[in-house]
């Protein structure tokens, strides 16, 4: 019997989206002075609101605003204090997840179903974990009293909007440093309503700074001189622009960046908890993480069986409405991003590897991409090589351990990877091999605030999360 | 593995056991998480409403007391045929489940209703009788006139790893069934893994099983979405193995709507809408069937009814 499922819209009633917002600086919301941009919701491509620019004096304003809280309250406040703020923080984030979730949805296209059952806890859960460590930084191994490092410049990208800030913001502001921080140009509105936040639990002003605007702005912001440390989590291309700028100067640095980790599988793995795997690996945020598991290296001799599991699994994906509550896959979140993953897709076919998509219908407004398998790659093919960033995976095949090492280390990234056998042996040998900074075993795509996050290689350098992503915000 | 190996009984203890422990191994965290979040699918409005329809005929509307009579048998009949005495439009449940000695009952009540008489046999809820026992059983409840016959296993030969005993003892009784269709509980709860839900379900399906069922209700756990995932998992690749279907069928602890439905969906997207029939999915149940119709009016009017405006039965 045929079993459709009716809309289930999440309200939108929830969120009251103003038509314009400006920036936030030392605790108020402000003009910018530099040409104010627009953010659309890219399900439909209705305009959400219009976004200041900050320019180079708007960014001096900020820095500024957060020098003066580092020197006068926040650094000097001892850690307990710092502590309750955090709580507080994480407490109204509790309160306000289903707002933010929806609108975490309306400006980055992601299904509600993430953006409320796995966004909004971890934002939450890691602003718990880190108002814990804020007076207990003595005890963390990196020395009897560590100092905060200052201010810091954050530039964040739009695949998890709310939650890249609480990665950058929650540490460094346990550690007693104050932030400016820019959220991607796409989706600056959860990152205005943390500003909201910041009010409601009487943060100090100039703790926590956010300016929007583009490209310009955040290389600003990293390149001006009031501040120090630069932590970035976005392309390996503008990683490496921020490197050169930041080379030289005093400034520390930590960089977040692409990834092309392979899925791992093996003969014995549990089959239909992989093929689980590979779906939350590659179509989890329509393929926008970094750590996306995008290539699925699979042991020949269960190959086909596994690619027809495969399938049949992925025609169930439900691909529409990021608000309806049973949709899997959401909106691709720009046309430029679209545009590349089309293009991407597009030299797969001419390099010789076989597509295939599922029978979907996708809306006709806003931008979408169906999920995509790509069977017959070569390690050679562009789409084995580069960051797709969306919703396609590509197959290759292995024979041995040894070859799946090889070819799973043979990228110039290192952030993630994915081991699937019932072998416990064999996960911890390869565990050992893999050049990757998280391997998960018989899953993917699982974080935690408490685990450290971070690259190998092209993939960046520096750990958020857990104990490591402490260091990055004191001096030690 | 070739059909004619799937279909034809086993060679040995040793083949069945090296056929049972080269199945693929089920990951419980990655089972668990995958049947909880299909458990967040929002099912409103007509979807809701197709649900539940769909939901009521499937129900085996079970009574497994020491204390059954004749007569609260044939109360739980006139529930079986007439759901909702104010509303003619509820469709018929699938089946009523009873005792074997209660059989004959269900059959007069049921006279000309299309309900099936569901009977369980080979000594439930433990199992533990001779076999000759538990043909007698099976026997006595098909001649009082049964159409389904639940067995349950032997867990402890299972357990033991005596896998060929207990599929002989699937295939004497499903011999003893003759038309009736066999379902094979389980007692998942006291097989206690997922690998061996998925051995139990592939051991039972070569043996001949018409439906596998999860549990027998006297034990806890009884049915839970992930054993029954594992279950959907098996009967989807055994007819992609063999070409035949084999119905499933959770009972036990399954006792509001919402739970009703969270299984519907879960068939929906694991074994496929062709599952989606009372031939191929029932639910053991009894209090499920009034929160069902209390959904169904409250669905159709837009208040809610006490609960005394549905009968107890």
């Amino acid at each position: 019997m045929n079993f459709e499922y009716a809309p289930a819209p999440e309200s939108r009633d929830v969120v009251d989206i103003r038509p314009s917002y400006g920036l936030f600086v030392d605790g108020e919301f402000t003009d910018g002075h530099g040409e104010p941009f627009k953010s659309i919701n890219p399900a439909n491509e209705d305009v959400l609101a219009e976004i200041a620019t900050a320019d180079q004096a708007d960014v001096d304003r900020a820095v500024k605003a957060a020098r003066r809280a580092h020197d006068k309250v926040w650094g000097p406040m001892p850690g307990r204090e710092r502590a309750k703020y955090l709580f507080r923080i994480a407490r109204l984030v509790q309160e306000r997840s289903r707002e933010l979730a929806v609108l975490e949805s309306i400006d980055n296209g992601k299904p509600i179903r993430e953006s409320r059952d796995v966004d909004l806890p971890l934002v939450a859960a890691h602003f718990f974990y880190y108002a814990g460590w804020a007076d207990k930084l003595g005890h963390a191994g990196l020395g009897p009293d560590p100092r905060p490092l200052g201010v810091a410049g954050q530039v964040i990208p739009w695949n998890f909007p709310l939650l890249m800030l609480a990665w950058k913001i929650a540490p460094a502001l346990a550690c007693g440093n104050t932030v400016v921080l820019k959220p991607a140009e796409t989706t600056p509105l959860t990152a205005l309503a943390f500003a909201e936040i910041c009010r409601q639990a009487d943060l100090p002003p100039g703790v926590v700074n956010i300016i929007t605007g583009a490209g310009d702005t955040g290389r600003a912001l990293v390149e001006h001189a009031g501040i120090d440390k630069v932590a970035f989590t976005g392309s390996t291309e503008v990683g490496k622009q921020i490197a050169r700028s930041v080379a030289g100067t005093p400034k520390r640095l930590t960089l977040e960046l692409g990834g092309k980790a392979a899925n791992v599988i093996f003969d014995d793995a549990p089959l239909d908890q992989a093929v689980e795997g590979i779906v939350n690996g590659i179509f989890f945020n329509q393929g926008h993480v970094c750590c996306a598991g995008s290539r699925l290296l699979v042991q020949e001799s269960v190959a086909d069986e596994l690619l027809e599991r495969l399938k049949i699994r992925m025609r169930t994906l439900r691909v529409g409405d990021p608000l309806d509550k049973n949709t899997d896959v959401g909106a691709i979140n720009s046309a430029a991003q679209l545009e590349k993953i089309r293009e991407l897709a597009g030299a797969g076919e001419q390099e010789g590897a076989t597509r295939w998509a599922p029978d979907c219908a996708l809306p006709q407004r806003g931008f979408w991409f169906a999920p995509t398998v790509f069977t017959g790659v070569a390690q050679s093919h562009r789409i084995a090589r580069e960051e797709i960033f969306g919703p396609v995976l590509s197959v290759l095949t292995f024979r041995t351990p040894a070859e799946a090492v090889e070819k799973a280390n043979n990228t110039p990234y290192g952030l993630s990877a994915g081991v699937w056998t019932e072998k416990g042996s064999r996960i911890l040998w390869m565990a050992e091999r893999l050049r990757a900074g998280v391997v998960w075993a018989n899953t993917f795509n699982k974080f935690d605030p408490a685990s450290p996050f971070g690259g190998y290689k092209e993939s960046g350098f520096g750990r958020e999360g857990g104990r490591h992503g402490l260091e990055a915000y004191l001096n030690v | 593995m070739s059909t004619e190996t799937l279909t034809s009984a086993p060679a040995s203890g040793a083949e069945l056991r090296a056929f049972l422990h080269g199945l693929p191994g089920v990951d419980q965290v990655g089972a668990d998480e995958r049947a909880a979040r299909l458990a967040t699918r929002s099912i409103k409005n007509d979807a809701k409403a197709q649900a539940i329809d769909m939901a009521i005929t499937m129900v085996d509307l079970t009574t497994l007391e020491g204390a059954d009579t004749p007569g609260k048998v044939r109360a739980l009949c006139a529930k079986a045929a007439r759901p909702d005495p104010s509303d003619p439009d509820v469709p018929r449940v699938a089946a009523v489940c009873v005792y074997p000695d209660m059989v004959e009952h269900a059959v007069g009540a049921l006279k000309g209703t299309g309900i099936g008489v569901a009977s369980v046999a080979t000594a439930f809820p433990s199992g533990r009788a001779p076999l000759e026992a538990k043909l007698v059983d099976t026997r006595a409840a098909v001649a009082a006139g049964a159409t389904e016959i639940d067995m349950v296993i032997d867990r402890g030969a299972f357990l033991a790893g005596d896998y060929l005993k207990v599929h002989e003892e699937i295939v004497a009784t499903k011999q003893a069934c003759g038309d009736a269709h066999l379902k094979v509980i389980f007692e998942t709860g006291e097989l206690v893994t997922y690998d061996n839900v998925r051995r139990a379900s592939w051991l039972a399906m070569r043996a001949g099983a018409d439906f596998i069922k999860t549990s027998t209700g006297k034990v806890s756990p009884a049915a839970t979405l992930p054993v029954t995932m594992i279950m959907l998992e098996a009967v989807r690749d055994f007819r992609a193995a063999t070409g035949r279907m084999v119905g499933v069928k959770p009972a036990g602890g399954i006792r509001t709507t919402k739970d009703a439905i969270r299984y519907l969906v879960l068939v929906n997207e694991t074994a496929g809408p062709d599952w989606l029939s009372p031939k191929w999915f029932r639910l053991g149940a009894s209090s499920l069937l009034n929160d069902l119709l209390m959904q169904r009016r409250k669905l159709a009017t837009g208040v809610y009814s006490g609960p005394d405006y549905f009968t107890l039965d």
